[in-house]
């Protein structure tokens, strides 16, 4: 079945001739045809769109002259990146119905190197939530079981791929949105260091915090969508001109050189015992496998969340204001005046979550109150990032759960403080601008995925992939696939 | 007015600088094209765009903050200003705050009591808005269209101290201020087109106060005398206001110049709050020292020190030099002219008596496409200097030259322009004229020195005003006494 074939198996095939990528597209419109209604991972398929990539990937595979290792590949992208002529929502009714005239950088990179693209992901509305049950338009289910939620907000892209809907995808990351939803769908989900992918074309949610990443069946895969995105774009003043290393050359290399940090601070009361176990168990494994372990402290790790949610609204706030019903998507009809558009429009087309997020950044950034909120948080920050520096002078990586817990059912947490729980292990990295992935590091005896954090150095994504396949190899959790009848 | 109060004026001048392409994206800056043909989706604020600086417009910034003494700051980022309104693509605007492009200079201006330092509190970089369009008025119109291509367009702000006392000295810093961007050749400074905008903030105290009064701002003045007669207004309405003993209410008020009065746009007692931020999007601006350095190292002759080298090396009275560096192109065709000639002192009274009374001083565009060309004018002072023509008839050849930008010589010898300067030709006209005015000639001796000049006179009509007036002057002082 070329659905649960990862991203290099299927090249492999492209290459070899055994496959064709119109096969491998059809194969995933059929599945997403039978499944998708169950999981609910798309909000706009793009079958025509994709037939017609694959067409081409075809003829270039019988001419010997595929584009790379990711010509042919079927892959979805999250709502929030920018494609020219599909329609583009972030989950949001204002921006139902705006087709872009542009493609975001990393959507270009991927068509360039010849990717599929089967069609736009579900996500929680401008990327604010952690289980897509903030989208506007329906909710994620997790492949493992529907009942639950896939994590968020990159939740369709995370259930995507866990249910081989796609063979890779793209989301985004301000808090954890790769990376929880990656640890509650059992896959691998990189958040790249802020800067190392261009953020061009992806509808900004937090400016200084949005980074784009790729979630994959396996490490490999992950390692291959990187590579086809990152490095310096000139349309984004925030990417780095640091050249781009060759993430699969040194991928499995092994742990027995690498110094592994425990952040204390990770390990506290709210750690579901099942999520803490299947993590210790995991770094264990690590040292098995021959890397140092040592505890490192992490102190201002506590006060990361309230930074965050000071610094995130605000700067959505700002990022929000251009949806006024003036230049594109919705505007509600029937204004008396000028402001009165605006309120109808905004207020029809913006969630609860999003209006709660305007109104705190707002509020943050008012004058008299904003160097007691933004400005303090910004110096929080500093500290976040100066725990991470001090800690990675003696480390290489850190090892950490993603998330206190697993995949919880929906509507189950309707408390948005709660909710906002689930991104304290996640946000910190954001804070810092680092790396981080998720992987799985086992199950729960009810059987949901428990998420494994490896969080690097600046620009050292190489390192996280490289410990990451070490423990992917050494581990059986990759093999396990939920039970989803057709 | 009453004599018993002080003005105290600050100016804040948005000047559009002549980048190619906007602050943020390519787009083209040009001026006048359909509207929303020169867009992209980065300057209509699409989703999902990103903007990047424009090096050329740090440049300009850079340079106009070196000509007007001002340091540029080590730090220095952009920042988001917040605020809703359909011609701006965002809803906000990227613009400078706690962290300008550059800070503390100043410009000297003079004035009635003699030269003056006006501080310079601020210069920054931002992006200009899109301008709404209306069929018919605002208040009747079916709908409201925005053109976007004006928005992006890179905008410098330079803020002035409240170091100006009068009307007259807030025109002067504008000029000298208008002067030195258009040097610079960063601006074009076209007030009417809005290329050079100015708003004042002006506050009246009691004469020897130290305290400052409330300020009011005063928008919408898009000319120089625009700038002086809304701040004479202005001084007038607040003078009477607190005579009155009423309060001055800090708010925006708009000149009106059809009426010649100001009125209330929007009280600032209620001042928006702009959430300004630093601009996640653009890190902060990286300026290294040599850069600034090789900037500084290209900036031209500023018009103080022109005026200076006008005065000099000219010999230009300070009067004449001021005019003659009231604009660049004025300067640059005086310096054109006077190379062609050995008198420049001649050349400055044909620029500034002929020239300036076809094209006004400061505009630049009049200037560069003056028909008479400096080359040309210079030709034309040679033909009165060695005499083919005289300094009246010059006068007709340049009006000709004017209207058809042909050289002086070739108008002087096809309309027969050359002056008579043969003695042995006018000693028979001056002989006829003398006998035909036997009284007049009798005046003269009598000591009615002024008889000379009609004389004179008369040879020239006889001449139909060909006749060199050095000789015939000459030839009459030669006859007179032996008649």
């Amino acid at each position: 079945m070329l659905t649960r074939l990862t991203v290099h198996e299927l090249g492999a095939r492209f290459r070899s001739g055994e496959a064709t990528p119109t096969e491998a597209a059809r194969a995933y419109l059929d599945r997403m045809g039978a499944l998708d209604p169950k999981v609910k991972a798309y909000l706009t398929p793009t079958a025509d769109h994709a037939l017609a990539q694959a067409a081409e990937a075809d003829a270039r595979f019988r001419s010997r002259a595929p584009r790379g290792l990711l010509d042919g590949v079927p892959v979805g992208l999250k709502d929030v990146f920018c494609t020219r002529g599909v329609e583009t929502t972030c989950g949001s009714q204002i921006l139902r119905g705006f087709r872009p005239p542009y493609d975001a950088t990393v959507v270009a990179r991927l068509r360039a190197a010849g990717a599929v693209i089967l069609g736009k992901l579900n996500m929680d509305e401008f990327a604010m939530g952690s289980s897509t049950e903030n989208s506007a338009f329906f909710t994620t289910r997790n492949p493992w079981d529907l009942s639950r939620v896939p994590g968020g907000s990159s939740g369709g892209s995370a259930a995507a791929v866990a249910a081989d809907l796609a063979a890779a995808t793209l989301g985004t990351d301000t808090g954890g949105s790769i990376r929880q939803p990656a640890a509650f769908c059992g896959t691998v989900g990189l958040k790249p260091t802020y800067g190392r992918v261009s953020r061009y074309g992806l509808i900004a949610f937090a400016s200084s915090l949005d980074q784009v990443g790729p979630f994959g069946k396996d490490v490999a895969d992950t390692a291959l969508v990187l590579q086809a995105i990152a490095g310096h774009d000139p349309l984004d003043a925030t990417s780095a001109a640091i050249p781009v290393p060759d993430y699969t050359a040194g991928l499995s290399a092994g742990v027995k050189d690498l110094k592994v940090g425990i952040p204390d601070e990770y390990f506290i009361d709210g750690l579901d015992p099942e999520v803490e176990a299947a993590v210790r168990a995991a770094i264990a494994t690590l040292e098995r496998l021959g890397a140092k372990t040592e505890r490192v402290s992490l102190p201002h790790t506590e006060y990361g969340l309230a930074a965050y949610y000071v610094i995130a609204p605000a700067e959505a706030s700002s990022n929000l204001a251009r949806y006024d019903g003036v230049k594109y998507g919705l505007r509600v009809p029937g204004a008396r005046d000028l402001i009165d558009m605006y309120s109808r429009t905004r207020g029809a087309g913006f969630g609860a979550e999003v209006k709660r997020r305007v109104m705190l950044g707002t509020y943050a950034l008012s004058a008299g109150y904003y160097d007691a909120y933004y400005g303090k948080a910004q110096r929080v920050r500093t500290l976040v990032l100066r725990d991470f520096q001090r800690a990675f002078e003696r480390v290489d990586v850190i090892v950490a759960p993603t998330t206190p817990s697993v995949a919880f059912k929906l509507g189950e947490r309707e408390d948005p403080l709660q909710m906002y729980l689930n991104d304290v292990f996640t946000i910190p990295v954001n804070l810092a601008g680092l790396p981080g992935l998720s992987m799985p590091a086992g199950f729960t005896q009810s059987g949901l995925p428990i998420g494994l954090q490896i969080i690097g150095k600046a620009f050292d994504e190489a390192t996280i992939l490289r410990a990451a396949r070490a423990y992917e190899a050494a581990t059986p959790w990759r093999e396990r696939k939920p039970e989803l009848a057709v | 007015m009453s004599g018993a109060y002080e003005a105290v004026i600050g100016l804040e001048v948005h000047a559009q600088l002549r980048t190619r392409t906007k602050m943020f994206c390519g787009c083209s800056t040009a001026f006048g094209a359909r509207p929303n043909t020169q867009t992209c989706p980065i300057c209509q604020g699409m989703p999902g765009t990103l903007p990047v600086i424009n090096r050329r417009a740090i440049e300009f910034g850079i340079k106009t903050s070196l000509a007007i003494n001002c340091t540029v700051n080590a730090d220095n980022r952009f920042a988001r200003k917040h605020y809703y309104y359909p011609d701006m693509p965002k809803n906000y605007q990227i613009s400078q705050y706690e962290e300008p492009l550059a800070e503390h200079g100043h410009l000297d201006i003079d004035t009635a009591d003699g030269a003056r330092r006006i501080g310079i509190q601020r210069l920054h970089l931002e992006e200009d808005v899109g301008k709404l369009l209306h069929e018919g008025s605002l208040e009747t119109a079916a709908s409201s269209q925005v053109d976007f291509n004006r928005a992006g367009v890179p905008l410098m702000e330079i803020v002035s101290k409240p170091d100006l006392r009068t009307s007259e000295e807030a025109a002067a810093y504008l000029k000298a201020l208008r002067a030195i961007l258009v040097y610079l050749d960063v601006c074009d400074g076209n007030m009417e087109e809005g290329s050079l905008r100015c708003d004042a903030n002006i506050s009246l105290r009691p004469a020897g106060a130290k305290e400052f009064g409330t300020k009011v701002e005063i928008k919408n003045m898009n000319s120089f005398k625009n700038v002086q007669h809304a701040l004479d207004y202005e001084i007038g309405r607040q003078a009477r206001a607190l005579d009155a003993g009423l309060r001055i209410v800090q708010e925006t008020r708009l000149w009106d110049p059809d009426r010649g009065h100001t009125v209330s746009m929007r009280s600032k007692e209620f001042a928006h709050d702009y959430r300004y931020f630093p601009e996640p999007d653009l890190p902060p601006l990286d300026l290294p020292p040599d850069w600034i350095a090789q900037i500084r190292a290209t900036l031209p002759e500023l018009p103080a020190a022109r005026r200076q080298r006008f005065m000099t090396a000219y010999a230009l009275s300070p009067y004449d030099a001021e005019v003659a560096t009231s604009s660049k192109a004025l300067a640059d065709y005086f310096e054109a002219a006077a190379k062609g000639s050995a008198n420049p002192k001649t050349v400055a009274n044909w620029v500034l008596n002929e020239v300036l009374r076809v094209v006004p001083p400061d505009d630049e565009k009049a200037i560069a496409a003056c028909p008479v060309k400096p080359a040309q004018l210079a030709g034309l002072i040679r033909l009165i200097e060695d005499g083919t023509t005289s300094g009246r008839m010059a006068k007709d050849v340049f009006e000709k030259m004017f209207q058809t930008g042909e050289d002086a010589s070739t108008i002087v010898s096809r309309e027969g322009l050359t002056q008579v300067a043969d003695r042995s030709e006018l000693i028979l006209v001056v002989d006829n004229v003398l006998t035909a005015h036997a009284k007049v000639v009798e005046d003269y001796k009598a000591g009615k020195k002024a008889a000379l000049g009609f004389l004179v006179g008369q040879v020239m009509k006889s001449t139909s005003g060909k006749a060199s007036p050095a000789v015939v002057n000459a030839l009459l002082l030669e006859k007179l006494p032996k008649v």
